[in-house]
């Protein structure tokens, strides 16, 4: 009896740590978004709150109506995304199958060659100097190619997954006359499919919120991608500059909610991809983790 | 710490009927396998020329680099760019911060991640489970930029929720962006917020593997639910907490760029408790200029980092088989 009221009173405890450490990780995202709701003198009256005095959606006004250079932002990070993560996926798919197959001979040389590069970063400044050396500079490609295969993780995690499937299926490929290139593209990249779209959500997640490219290698505002801008608005004077507003006709600038409206439209797709991250995110972590 | 065995694999592959019995040689296998290279040849070229073929620029480290001469023309100084880093008062700090708070990091991280998922696996009901775990989950998606917003946002100096909270109990509000002591906790803090919740999922992962026959034993002999957690669960997913402890270990000389300079950025107040190798190294490469001196302190950390991953390697490899990374 006394073990089963202790045993309750355990269960509350850990469902109240629980509660609360989830709670906790909700907290500043919510806090985000009433911010971003806010109206401006709201909050300079009372400073950031849950509750604010006054709801505005002036902040969102202020971003899509007044300011260019974020309507860009947007698109740089969409075209960015999109075809980086195509092209990191393709490029990814195609080397795990031949690593995977166990005729090919080199296979295992080919595997080392790309390890060593897991081991031996050589710093961002050979990095840095090899872009630039590429013309990978102040451009669009600048934000897609540095990335694509800049770590070989996702490859093999490809390759140990294609290892996984029976080899009988190659084998019998080979008898009907298939040639490796068919076999790779109808047999098994369909049948990664799984492991295809965690590694596409990986780097297209990484895609998404990445900033160091910009940093390093982009000085045309034109082709700050959101994170980027996110990161040089955050004093308001630098605020001020990017958007340019009626400042003179009396019209006090919303810079908390909008700076606010700005990480929420900059977590938008995050949350809206949400369900599939969780599921295939979650499994090509549990999978890495456990042999990389 | 499942992986799939290898005998199973094998035993489905029968011997390729076309194989020659006899090893042929290198062309031959390059013509006979002609698409299979084909195949690897767009990777092998990207990491070729981004990895390998940058390597040599860490020789600027030995060099007064000069970008109009370039790497083979610029001045050649032997050890003079690591004497200078070397003899700063900088390398000290940045090299004890990055081991520093690479080490609270993983405590931290590592204990929550255990902790939540021992809780974790003491709850029955789904429903809570799923929306426990969404939420713990979502931060760690998100940008270090994105997060140092939603900071920004509790511990601003006039409209910050911290400061709103301590003046309500009537103490003074704290310039938190010029208090370099508080730093290594809140980064700690965001450490923990941002990633303890996704890294419990591999530790659920470890408890998911034990045999259930376990607990029904102990149930039989009468064991409370903290004897069960603390004889059974924690010690079966220890060997799991110490290979990934190991293999992070393995990397903590390479501090979180994404992380230091999204949240502290260039403000220098804080540098004495925040500023890491890879913050330093990226302010002599693009803010002061000095690509030579940059390489010099990134062939360090390369150099000592990879040691380190080896060592950590060599480790998990005696003791833990299972684990260790190759």
């Amino acid at each position: 009896m006394r073990n089963r009221h202790s045993s309750r009173a355990g269960t509350i405890v850990i469902y109240t740590i629980l509660t609360l450490f989830s709670v906790a990780c909700l907290l500043p995202v919510l806090l985000t978004l009433i911010v971003s709701f806010s109206a401006e003198e709201s909050i300079m009256k009372n400073g950031y709150s849950l509750f604010p005095e006054k709801w505005s959606l002036d902040g969102y006004r202020t971003i899509f109506v007044n300011s260019a250079i974020i309507f860009k932002g947007y698109l740089v990070s969409i075209t960015v995304t999109v075809v980086g993560t195509l092209l990191a996926l393709i490029i990814t798919a195609l080397a795990a199958y031949p690593l995977s197959n166990p005729n090919v001979r080199y296979r295992n040389f080919l595997a080392l060659y790309f390890f060593i590069t897991m081991l031996f970063q050589g710093g961002i400044v050979p990095w840095y100097l090899m872009n630039v050396q590429l013309g990978l500079k102040d451009n669009l490609l600048a934000l897609i190619v540095p990335m694509l295969m800049f770590n070989a993780f996702n490859m093999f995690l490809v390759k140990n997954f294609m290892e996984s499937l029976p080899g009988a299926l190659r084998e019998s490929a080979y008898i009907d006359g298939a040639n490796d290139l068919r076999i790779a593209f109808q047999i098994y990249m369909p049948l990664s499919m799984p492991v295809l779209a965690t590694v596409s959500l990986f780097y297209a997640l990484s895609y998404w919120n990445d900033w160091f490219n910009a940093i390093m290698l982009v000085d045309n505002k034109n082709l700050y991608p959101l994170q980027y801008i996110l990161f040089q608005l955050r004093s308001n004077i630098q605020m001020l500059e990017m958007l340019p507003t009626g400042a003179n006709s009396g019209y006090t600038m919303p810079a908390e909610s909008a700076k606010m409206a700005t990480v929420i439209m900059t977590i938008g797709p995050i949350v809206f991809l949400y369900p599939y991250l969780q599921r295939y995110f979650v499994k090509g972590l549990v999978v890495g983790s456990v042999k990389g | 710490m499942q992986t799939v065995p290898q005998t199973q694999r094998d035993a489905h592959t029968p011997p390729r009927p076309l194989r020659p019995a006899k090893r042929i040689g290198f062309f031959r296998e390059l013509i006979r396998n002609r698409y299979s290279y084909l195949l690897v040849l767009p990777a092998a070229v990207y990491v070729f020329l981004f990895s390998y073929a940058a390597y040599p620029y860490l020789l600027i480290a030995f060099q007064r680099f000069d970008y109009t001469k370039g790497l083979l023309n610029s001045e050649w100084i032997g050890f003079d760019n690591f004497k200078f880093f070397f003899n700063s008062s900088e390398a000290v700090v940045v090299t004890l911060n990055t081991i520093k708070l690479n080490l609270l990091f993983l405590l931290f991280v590592t204990f929550f991640a255990v902790a939540i998922a021992l809780l974790f696996n003491e709850i029955r009901s789904r429903l809570f489970i799923k929306f426990a775990q969404t939420t713990m989950i979502f931060p760690s998606f998100l940008s270090w930029i994105i997060v140092s917003y939603m900071m920004y946002s509790f511990f601003t100096m006039d409209y910050g929720i911290i400061n709103q909270m301590i003046t309500a109990f009537g103490g003074e509000p704290v310039n938190w962006y010029s208090k370099p002591e508080a730093w290594p906790s809140i980064l700690v803090g965001m450490k923990v917020w941002k990633e303890a919740g996704m890294s419990s999922i591999i530790y659920l992962a470890a408890i998911a593997g034990i045999d259930q026959s376990l607990y029904e034993s102990a149930d039989i002999d009468g064991a409370t639910r903290w004897q069960k957690m603390f004889r059974i669960t924690l010690p079966l997913i220890a060997p799991a907490i110490v290979i990934l402890t190991l293999l992070n270990l393995g990397k903590i000389f390479y501090g979180d760029f994404g992380m230091i300079y999204a949240i502290i950025g260039d403000n220098g107040v804080l540098y004495p408790t925040t500023d890491v190798i890879d913050t330093y190294v990226f302010r002599s490469l693009r803010q002061i200029g000095d690509p030579s001196n940059a390489a010099a302190v990134g062939l360090f950390q390369s150099t000592v980092g990879l040691v380190l991953v080896f060592t950590a390697n060599w480790i998990t490899r005696r003791y833990f088989k299972e684990g260790a990374l190759y």
